[in-house]
C-alpha cells in the first residue's frame, strides 16, 4: 500500500499548479466565464500542447496512456483553479466512451484528435423526468435504413454548445426505466433536427437544452453495444465521479487554507477571530472534512478500475456522498466565517462555494449515492 | 394554556384573507409565487392598499397609525398574508427606525417621518456596518463633527441592503472618543441626497445587486436628525437590533418556502415518481416541517410573554438562529428538489420582460439566487455565531 | 500510489487468521461477539495466547519483546483480532506504560516492570486524572514529597479504569509547586498493595463497575520508582498521550458495524427486516460510508512512524463513529432496549433472554459509549490541539 505520488505525477502537479497561478487569477477567470464561449481556446491548446488533453487517453491513439491516479492529480489543481475548460467533459467522459465502447474505427478516428486538441465532446444524458438515474431515458432512437432516428430532448448538456459531437444517451428498445435498450450516439452538434438552447450555469460554466426531433445519424454512430449503454455510462461516469471528487478536493483545500487565513487577520472585539475557541473547533471540523474528503479521493481513484463491479461502484458512491457532506459543509462554513465579505461575488471564497454546490448535484448527489450503496 | 383561537379571531382571519384575496393584485402574486424580486414600486403599490386599509404597521401603537391589534391577530395577519403570498415587507422603515421613531423621537421627528414610512413613499435603508466593524458594531469609525446646527459626518459604511433605492438612512455615527466605545454613538437620519453621500454597488453571490458600499464625505446633517441624546445612540441600536432579530424569525415566509418545496418536490419526478414519494427525500421534507413547527410553538410562547407584560430579552436570539437555519434548509432543500435544473443561471429570467420559454421547469430559475442570498441569513442581523454568544452569556449566565 | 497489500502482507493476514482460528475458544468469542462482560481472566488468557506466539507486544523494540513489522503489518493484525472478536487488549501496560518504561526507563526499570507485563502477570493502571484535573491535567495536586528513598504521596485519583484488578498504577505527582504546573510533575511507579491506597468503586451510567477512585495517604513510593527525573514527569506523560490516541479503530469499528447489520437483519418492520427500510438503510450506508472514510483516513496516515495531529483527528472522527454505531444498535433494537437486568450480560446466565437476545448489551453500550469522547483527551481538547498545532490559530 503507497499513498505517495511518483515522480512523473509530482511533475505533473507542479505544472498544472504553474499553469493554474499564470493563468487563472480570479480576474482572468472571470472574464472567462463571461467571453462568448465561456472558456479559452488558447488554454485549451497549451492544455494540448502541456500533453494534459493526451494524459488519459491510450498510447496507440496519440495518448499518454496515465491511469486515475494522474487524472487525479491532474484534476485536484483543476479544482484549486477552478478550471473551465471543458477537460471533464470532453476527456473524461468523451475520451471515457471512446476507449471502453469505441469501435476500433472510432478510436482511430477520435482518440488523436481528442488528444491533439482538435475535437471536443459533450454528453448529454439528464431528461426532465430522469433526475439522477441514468437509465431513465426516454429519447428514442428508431431504426431507419441502416441508421437510427432520434427524437427527445435532452437537459444541463455541459458545453454543448462548443462540442463537436455530443454523445447522447437514447432508447432503441425497453421501457422509460429499462436497463436494457439505452444505446449511445455519436451525434454531430451541427447536424439538422438538432437544436440548442445555450446558457451560463451558477458555477460558471457552460451549458445547454439540447432538443432532438428526427436527427438521423448512420451506423456507424453508435457507440458501444446497441441496447448496451447502461454498462457503458455506469463504467465511464464512474471514472467522472472519481475526476470529480478531486476537483472537489482542490476546492475544498483552497477554502480551508483561505478561510483560516482570514480568521488570522481579520480582527474585531480588538482581537483576531482566530482567538475565539468556537471558530477554532469550525475550523478544526472544516479540516476534518477536508482530510476524509481527500481520503475517499484517493480510495475512489485507487478503486475506479476495480474488477470486482460492485466493489467498484460501492468506492464510486461512498466517495460521492463524502464529497457531497465534506464540500456542503466546508463550502458552507467558508461563506459563513468570512461574515458579508463571504457574500460578495467579488470574493473567491463564493465561486468555490458555488462549484462545490453544483459538484454535489452532479451524477448523482449524496442520497442518490447514498441509497445506490445501499442497494449494492 | 390555550391553543384555540377565539371566534372573533377566527371571524378576523377570514376578513383578512377576504380583504387580501379581493386586493392583492395579480400579477404581484404571480411574481412572488414565482419567487421574482418584486420591484420597489410593486411593493410601494401594494403598501398603500394595506395603507388605505389601516393596516399598514399592524404591530405599531394605534396613535401612530398602527392597528392596535393584539399579539394573536397580528400572529394571525402575519399567517393570511404568507398564504397569499404576498410581497415580504422591506423592514428597514416599517420593522426597524419606525419603532425607534415613536419610541425615542421627538414630536417633530414622529409627524415629519412615520407618515411617509407607513404609505411607503420614502424608503429606508440602514447604515451601521463598517468595513472594520462588523460584528464588534461599537468599533465604528464614521465620525460625526458637530458644526453649529449641523453635523459633519465623514465615514464609509458597507452592505448597506437597497441604499441605492433608499430614499433616507438611519446611521451610527460616532461622536466622541471617550470612555466606552459604546458611549461615543450617535444615532443620525440622514436624507440620501444630501451632497457627499455616494453608495457603490457591491454584487452579491447570487449576482444581484442588493448591497452598497457608502462613502460619506463632508455630509451635513441637521442636529434636529438626531434621535435622542447625543452619544447615546447605542441604546437606540440595540434596541432596534432586538426588533430585528424578532422579524428575522420569519415563520411566515418559511411556511410560504415549505409550501413551494412541497410543490416542486411534488413536480419534480425520480425513478418514475414524485420526488415528494421517495421516502430520503420526504423524510428530510417531514423534518424541515418538524423544525419549522417547533420554531412556530417558540414563537408564539415568546409573543405571549410579551403580550403578558414581559418583554422579549435575549430570547429573541433565539429566534433569529432557529429562524434563520430553517430558512437556509428549505432554500437548500428546494435546489436539491431541481436535480439538475439548480445549474442554469440565467439572470434575465428573473426579470418580468423574460418572455421565452424558462430553462426547465418555470419554478426553477429563482430558486439558486434565493438559496445563495440565503446563506447572508445567517450573518446579518448579528451572526448567529454572535447570537449564540449572546444566549450564553444573558440567558445562560456563562 | 496504490492499495494492494504486498505479497508478505496477505501471508500475514494468513498466518494471524490461522492463528487466531486455533487459538481462540469459542466461548470467549461468543462473549466478545455479543457484547458480554469479560473478567479479567479473559483478558489474562488472550494476552497470555498471544505472548506466547510472541505477539502481544509487538510495537516493542525487537530486544524487548517486540515484532519488526511494517506499519501494515500493525494495522492488519490490530483489525484482524478485532473482526475476528478477540478480547481486546488491555492497553494501561503494554501500549501505555510500556513505552515510557523502554523509552525513559532506567536499565533496571526495564528488567524489573518490563517481563511481568509481557508476561500479563502485572496488571497496569493509570493515574493521571484527579477530581480537580481532568482536561487540565497539568493542574493535578496529589503530591509527593521526598522522604529520604522516599516519596510520600497523599492525594486522589479518579476515573482510574480497571484499578480494582491493577497490580500497579502509573501516577502523575506533583514534586514542586514552582514555576509553571508542568514543570513541576513527576511520573511515579507505585504498587498497588502500599499501605495507604484506597480504591473505591465508581458506577457509570450503564451500571458497570469500570472505573475508580484512588486514595493514597501518605503512601511510601521508592525514589527508584520514579521514571527519568524529578519534574519531567509532563514530558513522559505527553509521549503516552500520544500513543493513547494512536490506537486503530477501524477494527473495532467494523465490528460494530457487524453486529449492527446482524441485529437490523433480524429485527422486522412490518412484513420485512429493518435492514430493507429505506430510511434505516440509508443510515445504515451513510455509516458505512464514513467508516470506509475513516480506515482510508487512517491507512493513508500508516506510514508516518510519530503519530502526531493525525491522531487527535483519528480520535474525534474514530470515537464520533463508535458512539454513532452504538446509537444505531440501540435505535433498531427498539423497545427491547429498555429491559435492563444485569446478569443477562454475562455468558451463562440461564434465563431465556427478554425479547431477542442480542438485545440486552446496546443500550449498556450506548451509554458507556459516551466516555469515547471524554477520556484520552476530550474531543473539545482534540480540537484545541488541532487548531493550534495544525492550523496555527
Ligand atoms: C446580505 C447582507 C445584508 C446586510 N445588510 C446590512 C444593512 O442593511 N445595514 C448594515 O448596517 N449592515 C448590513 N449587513 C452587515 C451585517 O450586519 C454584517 O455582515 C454582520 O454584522 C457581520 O459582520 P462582518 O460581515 O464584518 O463579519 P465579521 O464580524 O468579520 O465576522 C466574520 C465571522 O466571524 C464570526 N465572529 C465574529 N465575532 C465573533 C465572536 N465574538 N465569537 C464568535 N464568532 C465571531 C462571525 O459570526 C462570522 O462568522 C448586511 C450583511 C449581509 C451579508
Ligand atoms: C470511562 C472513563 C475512563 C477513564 N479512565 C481513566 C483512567 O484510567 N485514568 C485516568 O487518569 N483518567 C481516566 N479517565 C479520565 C479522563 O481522562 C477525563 O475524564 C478527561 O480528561 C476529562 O476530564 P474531566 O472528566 O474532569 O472533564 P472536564 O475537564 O471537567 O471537562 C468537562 C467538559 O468541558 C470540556 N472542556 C474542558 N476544557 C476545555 C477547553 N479548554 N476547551 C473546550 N472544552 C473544554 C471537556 O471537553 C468536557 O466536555 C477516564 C474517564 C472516563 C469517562
Amino acid at each position: 500500500m503507497d499513498f505517495s505520488l511518483s515522480e512523473e505525477q509530482q511533475m505533473l502537479k507542479d505544472s498544472v499548479q504553474r499553469f493554474v497561478r499564470d493563468e487563472y487569477e480570479l480576474e482572468a477567470r472571470r472574464k472567462l466565464v463571461a467571453s462568448d464561449i465561456g472558456y479559452s481556446e488558447a488554454n485549451w491548446a497549451k492544455m494540448a500542447e502541456l500533453g494534459w488533453l493526451a494524459l488519459s487517453l491510450p498510447e496507440e491513439y496519440g495518448g499518454i496512456g496515465g491511469n486515475a491516479v494522474d487524472t487525479m492529480v491532474l484534476m485536484e489543481e483543476f479544482g484549486r483553479g477552478l478550471v473551465v475548460e471543458p477537460y471533464m467533459t470532453s476527456i473524461i467522459i468523451g475520451g471515457g466512451f471512446l476507449m471502453a465502447g469505441g469501435s476500433a474505427a472510432q478510436k482511430t478516428v477520435l482518440l488523436p484528435k481528442l488528444a491533439a486538441g482538435e475535437l471536443k465532446l459533450a454528453f448529454a444524458y439528464a431528461e426532465r423526468q430522469s433526475r439522477f438515474d441514468l437509465n431513465d431515458v426516454e429519447c428514442k432512437a428508431e431504426k431507419s435504413g441502416d441508421g437510427y432516428t432520434i427524437t427527445g430532448h435532452k437537459g444541463v448538456v455541459f458545453h454543448a454548445a462548443t462540442a463537436d459531437k455530443i454523445i447522447v444517451s437514447a432508447r432503441t428498445s425497453g421501457g422509460s426505466r429499462d436497463e436494457d435498450g439505452i444505446t449511445l450516439f455519436l451525434v454531430d452538434n451541427n447536424c439538422s433536427g438538432l437544436t440548442r438552447r445555450d446558457y451560463p450555469t451558477v458555477d460558471g460554466l457552460r451549458a445547454s437544452e439540447v432538443e432532438m426531433d428526427g436527427v438521423t445519424v448512420g451506423a456507424d454512430a453508435v457507440l458501444g453495444s446497441v441496447g448496451g449503454g447502461a454498462a457503458l455510462m455506469e463504467e465511464v461516469v464512474g471514472l467522472a465521479i472519481a475526476a470529480i471528487c478531486a476537483e472537489a478536493v482542490g476546492c475544498m483545500d483552497v477554502l480551508q487554507e483561505t478561510t483560516n487565513e482570514y480568521l488570522k487577520t481579520r480582527v474585531q472585539f480588538g482581537v483576531p477571530l482566530s482567538k475565539f475557541q468556537v471558530l477554532q473547533h469550525r475550523m478544526v471540523d472544516m479540516f476534518m472534512e477536508c482530510e476524509q474528503a481527500r481520503s475517499m479521493c484517493y480510495m475512489v481513484n485507487l478503486k475506479v478500475g476495480d474488477e470486482d463491479p460492485v466493489e467498484r461502484a460501492k468506492s464510486v458512491s461512498a466517495a460521492k456522498v463524502q464529497i457531497g457532506n465534506s464540500g456542503r459543509f466546508v463550502g458552507q462554513q467558508s461563506v459563513q466565517l468570512h461574515g458579508g465579505m463571504g457574500m460578495t461575488d467579488e470574493l473567491h471564497v463564493g465561486h468555490y462555494f458555488k462549484r462545490l454546490t453544483m459538484i454535489d448535484t452532479m451524477f448523482g448527489n449524496k442520497d442518490h449515492h447514498l441509497k445506490r450503496y445501499a442497494d449494492l | 394554556m390555550d391553543l384555540a383561537f377565539s371566534d372573533d379571531d377566527l371571524a378576523f382571519r377570514e376578513d383578512v384573507r377576504t380583504f387580501v384575496a379581493e386586493n392583492l393584485p395579480e400579477d404581484i402574486a404571480e411574481s412572488a409565487r414565482r419567487g421574482r424580486p418584486i420591484s420597489k414600486p410593486d411593493i410601494q403599490r401594494w403598501q398603500r392598499i394595506l395603507y388605505d386599509q389601516g393596516w399598514a404597521a399592524p404591530a405599531w401603537p394605534a396613535e401612530y397609525g398602527g392597528t392596535g391589534w393584539d399579539a394573536t391577530k397580528r400572529y394571525i395577519f402575519d399567517e393570511v398574508m404568507a398564504e397569499f403570498d404576498t410581497p415580504e415587507t422591506i423592514p428597514f422603515g416599517l420593522l426597524m427606525v419606525g419603532p425607534l421613531i415613536y419610541t425615542f423621537g421627538n414630536d417633530a421627528q414622529k409627524a415629519r417621518f412615520l407618515p411617509t414610512i407607513l404609505t411607503g413613499e420614502e424608503w429606508w435603508c440602514q447604515g451601521y456596518s463598517e468595513p472594520g466593524a462588523g460584528s464588534d458594531l461599537a468599533s465604528l469609525q464614521t465620525k460625526a463633527v458637530r458644526d453649529g446646527d449641523n453635523y459633519v459626518v465623514n465615514g464609509t459604511k458597507t452592505w448597506n441592503s437597497s441604499a441605492h433605492i433608499a430614499d433616507w438612512v438611519f446611521c451610527l455615527v460616532r461622536t466622541s472618543n471617550e470612555g466606552k466605545q459604546q458611549e461615543g454613538i450617535s444615532f443620525l437620519l440622514i436624507d440620501m441626497t444630501t451632497p457627499g453621500i455616494d453608495p457603490k454597488p457591491i454584487i452579491s453571490i447570487d449576482g444581484a445587486h442588493h448591497l452598497n458600499m457608502t462613502y460619506y464625505t463632508d455630509v451635513k446633517v441637521p442636529v434636529e436628525n438626531r434621535i435622542g441624546e447625543e452619544n447615546k445612540g447605542w441604546t437606540y441600536a440595540k434596541f432596534l437590533l432586538g426588533h430585528e432579530r424578532i422579524s428575522i424569525s420569519e415563520v411566515g415566509l418559511s411556511k410560504q418556502r415549505l409550501r413551494r418545496l412541497k410543490t416542486i418536490a411534488a413536480e419534480e419526478r425520480s425513478h418514475g415518481e414524485s420526488l415528494i414519494e421517495d421516502p430520503t427525500f420526504a423524510g428530510k421534507i417531514a423534518a424541515a416541517e418538524v423544525r419549522l413547527i417547533s420554531h412556530e410553538y417558540l414563537n408564539l410562547r415568546l409573543l405571549a410573554e410579551e403580550a403578558a407584560g414581559r418583554p422579549i430579552g435575549a430570547e429573541a436570539s433565539l429566534l433569529k438562529i432557529r429562524g434563520t437555519e430553517i430558512r437556509q434548509e428549505l432554500t437548500e432543500l428546494t435546489i436539491e428538489a431541481l436535480g439538475y435544473y439548480t445549474a442554469p443561471f440565467e439572470m434575465e429570467q428573473l426579470s418580468d420582460r423574460w418572455n421565452e420559454p424558462a430553462i426547465g421547469p418555470d419554478y426553477a430559475a429563482a430558486q439558486m439566487p434565493q438559496f445563495l442570498f440565503s446563506r447572508a441569513a445567517t450573518i446579518y442581523g448579528g451572526s448567529n455565531e454572535v447570537q449564540r454568544n449572546i444566549i450564553a452569556k444573558m440567558v445562560l449566565g456563562l | 500510489m496504490d492499495l494492494e497489500f504486498r505479497d508478505d502482507d496477505l501471508a500475514f493476514q494468513a498466518e494471524v487468521r490461522a492463528f487466531i482460528g486455533a487459538n481462540l475458544p469459542l466461548d470467549l468469542q461468543e462473549k466478545v461477539s455479543r457484547g458480554l462482560h469479560l473478567e479479567k481472566d479473559d483478558y489474562v488468557f488472550w494476552q497470555q495466547k498471544l505472548n506466547g506466539q510472541g505477539w502481544f507486544a509487538p510495537h516493542w523494540p525487537e530486544d524487548l519483546g517486540g515484532v519488526k513489522w511494517t506499519p501494515t503489518q500493525h494495522f492488519l493484525f490490530q483489525n484482524e483480532q478485532v473482526e475476528a472478536n478477540c478480547p481486546p487488549i488491555m492497553p494501561f501496560g503494554v501500549r501505555m506504560v510500556a513505552p515510557v518504561i523502554f523509552t525513559y526507563g532506567s536499565m533496571e526499570q526495564k528488567q524489573r516492570f518490563l517481563p511481568s507485563i509481557l508476561d500479563s502477570t502485572a496488571w497496569w493502571c493509570q493515574g493521571y486524572s484527579e477530581p480537580g484535573a481532568g482536561s487540565d491535567l497539568a493542574s493535578l495536586q496529589t503530591k509527593a514529597v521526598r522522604d529520604g528513598d522516599h516519596y510520600v504521596v497523599n492525594g486522589a485519583k479518579t476515573w482510574t479504569t480497571l484499578a480494582q484488578h491493577a497490580d500497579w498504577i502509573f501516577c502523575l505527582v506533583r514534586t514542586s509547586s514552582e514555576g509553571k504546573p508542568q514543570e513541576g510533575i513527576s511520573f511515579l511507579l507505585i504498587d498497588m498493595t502500599s499501605p495507604g491506597i484506597e480504591v473505591t468503586p465508581i458506577i457509570t451510567i450503564d451500571g458497570a463497575h469500570e472505573v475508580n477512585s484512588v486514595f493514597f495517604t501518605d503512601v511510601r513510593v521508592p525514589v527508584e520508582n520514579r521514571i527519568g527525573e524529578e519534574n519531567k514527569g509532563w514530558t513522559y506523560a505527553k509521549f503516552l498521550l500520544l500513543f493513547e490516541r494512536s490506537n486503530s479503530l477501524t477494527g473495532s469499528l467494523k465490528q460494530q458495524l457487524h453486529r449492527l447489520r446482524a441485529v437490523a437483519g433480524q429485527e422486522r418492520l412490518g412484513a420485512q427486516s429493518l435492514m430493507a427500510d429505506p430510511s434505516f438503510a440509508a443510515k445504515l450506508a451513510d455509516y458505512e460510508v464514513q467508516l470506509r472514510t475513516y480506515e482510508f483516513l487512517e491507512l493513508r496516515t500508516l506510514g508516518n512512524s510519530q503519530p502526531g495531529a493525525e491522531a487527535s483527528y483519528l480520535k474525534i472522527i474514530g470515537t464520533d463513529l463508535q458512539q454513532l454505531a452504538s446509537e444505531l444498535t440501540l435505535q433498531a433494537v427498539a423497545y427491547y432496549g429498555n429491559p435492563y437486568i444485569r446478569d443477562a450480560l454475562v455468558l451463562g446466565y440461564n434465563q431465556p433472554a427478554v425479547g431477542p437476545d442480542y438485545a440486552a448489551p446496546s443500550a449498556p453500550q450506548y451509554f458507556n459509549y459516551r466516555k469515547t469522547a471524554i477520556y484520552a483527551g476530550s474531543n473539545e481538547i482534540q480540537r484545541n490541539i488541532l487548531s493550534k498545532a495544525v492550523l496555527g490559530m
